[in-house]
């Protein structure tokens, strides 16, 4: 219990410090959402296009899902070296996958009975994703936004490795010093972040899900 | 070369390499006429109509809309042409009712005032107020709200043609009869050619002008409900169309249709048996009654024959033994 109160004091006694640790972490971990999502919606849509670019993303945002974080974090370092922009840029990259996979998965499992439907009534392709397949995709996209959103927050940490910053600092130097407190200090706000950020999507979630759509907010 | 709306020239449509979904079919349908499209699941009714809306494309032979290969037209604007009422409903969970029902006219680009009457008008007549169903979800709906729907989203474009798959398919009996005589008030006020695909003869026989029966992969037979019923083509037919075929020509024939010359003003009534008695006037029968109608009245009040009247005025009697005369089966 002490090692708790103790973080309490470390963390009361180097506020200033934490607010600038998490502003690090929070400007990483949105910046490389934001960036994750602008280019994993747009490449997702167009591989279902096609039967074979869609195999293709899938299998390889699968396959990248089961690669360690650190190890992306270790291959980003020899190729963009130490720096804010290499720690977002690989937060960037792990983020892509669950954005990537559900959005495929999304469009893929609308009713296949519906969009024969919108074919039929003369629909163009493109209207066809606009205006059904897209839309009713919408939750299972944010779904895979949520889920990479917390991600980040724990991707983040690792930032600290090349450079970045973050809350990461504190926690991997009290390893590193055997200072149990700082680590606590800098890894209970993260916990309690992505906590925060898991609910604040779902209660989103559940107001996209209730009144369904009714303003047919298309994302790309 | 003729004057059908579509024309099926010796169609094959083959899926893959070897799956034949349909083999020569060859039958017209005429301007403003009900085809109905009646056989087995998986003999190829809904590929037919697929080759209309050119969902599919054939394999071998012509398909005619209006007389032009239908090759030859943009596939976009033909299928805003053409009403289309999917096997599974297909309606779109997102959007409400009233958007369900805009999405041809939208994609038209008819202005939103005309769309927006378009809407109000097609729920009134699909008995669906627009009051409390314009702004509704499909997913509230129930089974046959929900054909009603895409009914009117069909309908919505003022097609053409209509091509219904199934469109009264899963539903209860009852509701079933309810949406099949809704809709044969509809038609005589739309006047569109309209394509039906079912698996019940039953239903076929009831909204057909014309029915296309179909075996495995071809057409066996094509003809009035009539004909099919006097002389089935094959022991497939026969049947398919069931062995109370007398009984089934009784539903499909009108009262109108047995009425001899007309008679005339003095002589009627004075047949004393027909028009009777216990008060309430429903012993007449209107033209459009069926033979069915007729015999189920002459046996209720056991009578022999009975008047037929129009606007009030009597145009002629039926007699039991006409209808004995259609119910006998062969010919
Ligand atoms: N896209 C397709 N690819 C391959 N085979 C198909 C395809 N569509 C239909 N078929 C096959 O073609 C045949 C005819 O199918 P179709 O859907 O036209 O039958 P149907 O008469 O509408 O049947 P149902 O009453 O069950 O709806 C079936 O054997 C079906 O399996
Ligand atoms: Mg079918």
């Amino acid at each position: 219990m002490s090692a708790f109160v103790d973080a309490w004091h470390y963390f009361t006694g180097n506020f200033n410090e934490f607010l600038t640790l998490l502003q690090e972490h929070l400007f990483m971990v949105v910046i490389a959402e934001l960036g994750a999502i602008v280019v994993a919606i747009p490449i997702a849509i167009l591989a279902v296009q096609n039967d074979r670019t869609k195999r293709v993303v899938m299998a390889v945002g699968n396959v990248s899902q089961t690669v360690p974080t650190l190890a992306v974090i270790a291959l980003v370092y020899p190729l963009l070296g130490i720096g804010f922009n290499s720690a977002v840029f690989g937060i960037w990259l792990y983020a892509l996958l669950p954005i990537l996979t559900n959005t495929v998965t999304g469009i893929e499992d609308v009713d296949e009975g519906t969009v024969n439907a919108a074919r039929g009534m003369g629909m163009t392709d493109l209207e066809i994703l606009r205006k059904i397949q897209i839309p009713l995709a919408l939750p299972v996209i944010f779904a895979g936004i949520r889920t990479s959103s917390v991600i980040n927050v724990g991707t983040a940490y690792l930032a600290f490795f090349i450079g970045g910053g973050g809350l990461g600092v504190w926690v991997i130097t009290g390893i590193q010093l055997f200072n149990t407190p700082q680590m606590l200090a800098g890894a209970i706000p993260g916990a309690i972040l992505a906590i925060t950020a898991d609910l604040l999507f779902a209660s989103i979630e559940r107001y996209l899900g209730q009144d369904n759509d009714a303003q047919v907010g298309v994302a790309a | 070369m003729t004057t059908n709306t579509i024309e099926f020239d010796d169609v094959t449509k083959v899926y893959g390499d070897d799956m034949v979904a349909i083999e020569d079919v060859t039958y017209g349908v005429e301007k403003g006429t009900t085809t109905v499209l009646v056989g087995p699941s998986g003999c190829g009714k809904t590929t037919t109509m697929e080759l209309v809306n050119r969902l599919e494309d054939p394999t071998e032979g012509t398909v005619y809309y209006e007389g032009t290969d239908i090759q030859e037209l943009d596939r976009i604007q033909l299928r805003r042409e053409i009403g289309y009422v999917i096997q599974e409903i297909g309606l779109f969970d997102h959007m409400t009712v009233g958007e369900n029902v805009a999405t041809v006219p939208e994609l038209k680009g008819w202005d939103r005032d005309r769309i927006n009457d378009r809407i109000d008008e097609l729920l009134d007549l699909m008995d669906l107020p627009p009051t409390e169903y314009r702004d509704q979800y499909p997913r509230s709906l129930s089974g046959g709200q929900r054909q009603r729907v895409g009914i009117a989203r069909a309908l919505a474009g003022d097609p053409d043609v209509l091509l219904m798959d199934e469109p009264f398919g899963a539903l209860d009996p009852i509701t079933r009869e309810t949406l099949q005589n809704e809709f044969l008030e509809i038609q005589e006020k739309i006047n569109t050619t309209i394509l039906f695909v079912t698996h019940s003869i039953d239903e076929a026989l009831k909204m057909g002008d014309k029915i296309a029966i179909y075996d495995v992969g071809e057409v066996v037979q094509y003809g009035t409900p009539q004909e099919i019923l006097e002389s089935p083509a094959n022991n497939f037919v026969e049947d398919f169309v069931g062995a109370d075929r007398g009984l089934k020509r009784l539903q499909v024939t009108q009262v109108k249709e047995l009425l001899a010359a007309p008679v005339k003003e003095a002589e009627s009534g004075g047949r004393g048996v027909a028009v009777a008695t216990d008060g309430n006037g429903s012993h007449e029968l209107s033209p459009t009654d069926s033979a069915q109608v007729a015999l189920s009245r002459m046996i209720q009040y056991d009578v022999e024959t009975l008047p037929v009247t129009d606007d009030g005025r009597v145009v002629g009697e039926i007699e039991k033994s006409d209808i004995h005369q259609i119910a006998r089966t062969e010919g």
